[in-house]
């Protein structure tokens, strides 16, 4: 089955994030197809390479990260929202001026299309947030 | 394959989440407690009655892993309320027509 998965709430806030990820994991290894994962309002801050949370702590921005290294997933962060929030790629960095990106490996910046598309195309989509 | 999963995120004690999900899911749906929303199962507690009165027609479960994330049993957990983990979130999802999360 083709499940794909919204994130509406940042790491280390509530339980969405590890929530979400565990489901995902849980997904994959039980055969699933997880088409896409869209991070939208505070989700989006799952997508920064630039927290350093305690040694001791899970790694919730890396944990995406290498999952999806693994399992090619397409971990889509909102570009409006990601504005407002400072969640920036190479290719905002240039069209915004800004200067510098930090856009964690595995994610990409595109547009609410890709939630659409996502629930058109999964057989479920299923969110996490607060 | 027609029913819906309901998920429900917020312990009963913070939001009305769970009464909102009671009061408009539909016969036959599965309401999964997740997160804080474990809290709503312990027996005796004050959602009891009304999760009682939903699994005449529904089904309650709760995912295990947050239920032991935060110190419950299984044992004290409202009669008739059943445990599952990931795999079975992941499983209930497949099995219903359509998820949808009340937080």
């Amino acid at each position: 089955m083709k499940f794909a998965v919204v994130v509406n709430e940042g790491p280390y806030t509530h339980q969405a994030s590890d929530t979400a990820f565990q489901f995902v994991k849980a997904a994959l290894d039980g055969g699933h197809e997880v088409m896409r994962v869209f991070f939208y309002h505070d989700g989006v801050n799952n997508g920064t390479r630039l927290t350093t949370p305690p040694q001791d702590d899970r790694n919730i921005v890396n944990r995406w990260a290498e999952l999806a290294s693994q399992h090619e997933l397409d971990l889509v962060v909102c570009v409006a929202a990601a504005q407002r929030r400072g969640i920036v790629d190479p290719d905002e960095q240039k069209r915004n001026s800004k200067d510098a990106n930090n856009i964690a490996d595995g994610f990409r910046i595109s547009g609410l299309g890709q939630l659409i598309e996502a629930g058109i195309q999964a057989d479920r989509l299923v969110s996490f947030g607060d | 394959m027609s029913a819906i999963l309901h998920t429900v995120n917020k312990s009963p004690f913070e939001k009305n989440s769970l009464a909102t999900c009671l009061r408009l899911s539909l016969p036959g749906s599965h309401i999964l407690l997740i997160e804080d929303g474990v809290y709503a199962a312990i027996r005796g507690g004050s959602m009891s009655d009304d999760l009682k009165r939903a699994m005449s027609d529904r089904t309650v479960s709760v995912l295990g892993p947050d239920l032991r994330a935060r110190g419950i049993t299984e044992d004290g957990l409202v009669d008739g309320v059943g445990v599952v983990g990931y795999d079975g979130f992941v499983h209930l999802a497949a099995e219903s027509s359509k998820v949808q999360s009340w937080m």
